[in-house]
């Protein structure tokens, strides 16, 4: 079968100070918790697996014929990769497979999967964990899932991290936003600023970084209210947002991130294309990996915009997020 | 670029007039860039199939030396099936003989269940003057209670919560004797976003509905959905049985592919359409007019009905016999524009004509500013320019210029173009169609 790299982990997507992870090492310290988080990471990685789904279907290289690359086709399409990054693909594949250099249905599989892993990676996709305080920005469609990804964010980087964590609730638009991400600060362990609903988001944002400075904190994260790319005027409103955080921190923020639910459509590469006009976007959380959605809509983003996708969320709970990795996504995405 | 598919079939057709019937091997052509828009669109790939496999069907027999070119014949077609796919008229919601009537949602996660819920409950107000109840059986999502609290307030809807400790079966329950006691027409009970997979979540919704006994259940599912919505779709059908579907997030620029798939796998009928965050912005669902939209050929219908609202019959009358006349003038012009930007930003009705639909909208951007300037141009001209635009010269455009803040080109500009604009109407009037191609060419 097709040999996996290692696996990303959480070390792969932080880029810190020290070089490596940061991890709360003193596992003695808090034997129970600490057997109870591993229990925990353990099932997470299969909860992972199971999200991503297995292995690419055995029987699609069975034959190699006109049909084959129709079912191939097929298979692309219905994980919402798209009609034109799904052609890419096949002709690449059929390109190799008649150059003869490619024997049976396993080294075809093997090709295969490599060049959807290829797709998917256009970067390293790390988080750069370096400026201090670092800020991060999450930005995206309505009911992607920011606030739910920035509570797990949160959490882990406090929690496996040991980094002092302040969020900003410049959501202040929809109704209970505030609410909502003040229970998730709870959760996660760490601070919270926020304005009065209706309130200016940038004043909020701008708020929160300079608090966050004052406390000394490690990170900050600013929540957004959900927009839809389309809506000119909520746009302008992102990108004033992102102005006012650079004034209070020259570089910040130091990472955007773009919410996309796995089950999007071929509307989510304008969304990539149109929020990342508007702020620069960083990377891509793909969100809701834990239905049956494949999420095959962050190739296509990957393959035409070169944004990478960094993260994935697998579930509502505070440990259902993970590292992206291309290898595990690009098998996943022709499982039956 | 995406154009209309239309046209790219108009395009692929071209040459087949010659022969006067369409052979397979133009069929082919056809069906290729029919499933193409029909994929970009995110039309499951199984509807798809058979989807074009009618069309073909029909393709096939079809004899294209008729009045239509062949394009617009294989146009006819797939819009026929399409709309025939989509459902007929549009349906709305069934009553209980014996109130409260009960609608549950259901959907998703961040499908847009609680904005959906309150925009109903709004919905229903103005349209049956329905006292409305709503239920919060969303314990699990933070702050999901506050949220419809306050939605529930805006539309004036009695919201019935106990917190989040409680079991949802039990508040749905719970809920229903207090709609029941309090007499209201109808009870909306909001429940959490849930995975169609999550087999305690949905052994959850189905508990719900065994308590309350909905009159309705509705399935809420985003436009943006790509090709697992007929799944979703399958398995909340297969445990809840919901009676139809509403869209949201349909403002937005995605083609709804989902709208077609949902409807194709469940035969239930899209009800309502959600269309902005704001309360109000929620309308009954056009099937005809959504079959429009996935193929890219616009939303000429919405958009008449939007400026029949506007207009006023004996205006409209009165406009049509000047324009016969050609006796329209700027302040006419200008009486209609400012009609026209009551409807809303142009850019939401530009979205709505064929040819320039979701992806171009970026590109086919409307200045409001340049409408602005128009306004104040004519604003600054005598009624008699305005009636005669022919006297406008000289130091009558400096003084119009000035005015209105802005240049002599300006004005000059709009002069032209507003003779430009009268010929289109005169050969309109005349039941003529005018050649605009040239006309455009002149005007410039
Ligand atoms: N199953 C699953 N649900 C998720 C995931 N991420 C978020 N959700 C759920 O999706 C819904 C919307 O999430 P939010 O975090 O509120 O989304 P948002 O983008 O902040 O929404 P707005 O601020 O309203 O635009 C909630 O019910 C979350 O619990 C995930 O990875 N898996
Ligand atoms: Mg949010």
């Amino acid at each position: 079968m097709v040999a996996h790299p290692v696996p990303r982990d959480w070390s792969d997507v932080f880029l810190t100070a020290d070089g490596s992870r940061a991890t709360v090492d003193d596992a003695a310290a808090e034997p129970e918790g600490r057997r109870g988080f591993f229990r925990r990471l353990r099932e997470n990685m299969s909860k992972t697996r199971q999200a991503l789904g297995a292995e690419i279907q055995a029987t699609l290289f069975e034959t190699l014929d006109e049909e084959t690359w129709e079912r191939l086709e097929e298979a692309l399409i219905m994980a919402d990769v798209g009609a034109r990054t799904t052609a890419k693909v096949v002709a690449q594949l059929e390109m190799d497979a008649e150059s003869g250099d490619l024997e049976g249905g396993e080294a075809l599989t093997r090709r295969l999967t490599e060049l959807l892993a290829d797709l998917a990676r256009p970067g390293e996709g790390h988080i750069d964990l370096r400026p201090e305080p670092t800020v991060i920005m999450v930005a995206g469609v309505n009911g992607t899932g920011k606030t739910t990804t920035i509570g797990k964010l949160a959490w882990h980087l406090h929690r496996e991290l040991g980094r002092t964590v302040v969020l900003g609730a410049a959501d202040t638009y929809r109704a209970a936003a505030v609410e909502q991400l003040t229970e998730w600060a709870a959760r996660a362990g760490c601070e919270i600023v926020t304005g009065p609903p209706g309130s200016d988001p940038g004043s909020v944002a701008f708020e929160a970084v300079r608090q966050g400075r004052e406390r000394g904190a490690d990170v900050i994260i600013v929540d957004t209210a959900g927009r839809l790319h389309t809506q000119d005027d909520l746009m302008a409103e992102l990108a004033k947002v992102r102005r006012v955080i650079a004034k209070q921190l020259p570089d910040a923020p130091h990472e955007t991130l773009l919410t996309v639910d796995a089950t999007t459509g071929q509307n989510g590469l304008r969304q990539a294309q149109l929020f990342s006009e508007t702020v620069p976007v960083d990377g891509i959380v793909l969100t809701k990996l834990d239905g049956t959605a494949k999420g095959g809509i962050a190739l296509a983003i990957a393959g035409e915009l070169g944004i990478p996708v960094k993260l994935i969320g697998i579930g509502e709970a505070l440990e259902d997020l993970r590292p992206f990795d291309a290898d595990d996504f690009a098998s996943a995405l022709l499982a039956p | 670029m995406f154009d209309s598919l239309s046209e790219k079939l108009q395009a692929t057709l071209a040459d087949v007039r010659a022969h006067g019937t369409l052979t397979e091997d133009d069929i082919a052509k056809a069906m290729r860039e029919i499933r193409l828009a029909l994929l970009e669109a995110d039309v499951n790939f199984k509807v798809v199939k058979s989807f074009t496999a009618t069309v073909k069907e029909r393709c096939l027999g079809a004899d294209v030396v008729g009045a239509l070119n062949p394009g617009q014949q294989v146009v006819k077609i797939v819009n026929e099936e399409l709309a025939a796919l989509m459902g007929g008229a549009s349906m709305g919601l069934t009553f209980s003989p014996r109130p409260p009537t009960v609608v549950l949602m259901a959907g998703l996660q961040g499908s847009g269940k609680t904005t959906a819920t309150a925009k109903l409950a709004r919905w229903l107000k103005a349209e049956h003057g329905s006292s409305v109840a709503l239920a919060a059986c969303d314990v699990y999502r933070p702050a999901a209670v506050d949220q419809l609290r306050t939605v529930g307030a805006q539309v004036g809807a009695d919201v019935y919560e106990q917190g989040t400790d409680r079991d949802p079966v039990d508040i749905a329950r719970w809920a229903l004797d207090q709609a029941k006691m309090a007499g209201k027409d109808v009870l909306i009970v909001d429940t959490s976003g849930r995975l169609h997979v999550d087999e305690k979540l949905m052994a959850e919704l189905v508990d719900i509905r065994r308590a309350v006994k909905p009159t309705n259940v509705l399935l809420v599912v985003d436009a943006m959905t790509g090709q697992d919505a007929v799944n979703v779709a399958e398995q909340f059908s297969q445990a809840v049985d919901f009676d139809g579907v509403i869209m949201s997030k349909l403002d937005g620029d995605a083609r709804g592919g989902a709208a077609l798939s949902v409807k194709a796998v469940t035969g239930k009928p899209i009800l309502f359409a959600s269309v902005g965050e704001k309360l109000d912005q929620f309308e009954r669902f056009h099937p005809d007019r959504m079959a429009q939209r996935i193929l890219g050929m616009g939303d000429v219908l919405s958009l008449i009905e939007k400026a029949e609202k506007q207009y006023d019959e004996d205006e409209a009358k009165a406009l049509e016999r000047k324009l016969r006349r050609n006796e329209f003038t700027l302040e006419d012009f200008l009486n209609q524009l400012r009609q026209i930007r009551k409807m809303g930003p142009l850019t939401n009705l530009l979205g709505m004509m064929p040819g320039l639909a979701g992806q171009q909208l970026k590109n086919m951007k409307v200045d409001e500013r340049e409408l602005d300037r128009v306004q104040a141009i004519i604003l600054s001209m005598t009624p008699e320019e305005r009636r005669h635009p022919e006297l406008i010269k000289g130091s009558r455009r400096l003084r119009i210029a000035k005015g209105s803040g802005t240049s002599v080109q300006h004005v000059n500009q709009l002069v032209k173009q507003f003779d430009t604009m009268r010929k289109v109407m005169r050969q309109l009037g005349k039941g003529k169609m005018p050649d605009l191609g040239a006309l455009m060419r002149q005007g410039r």
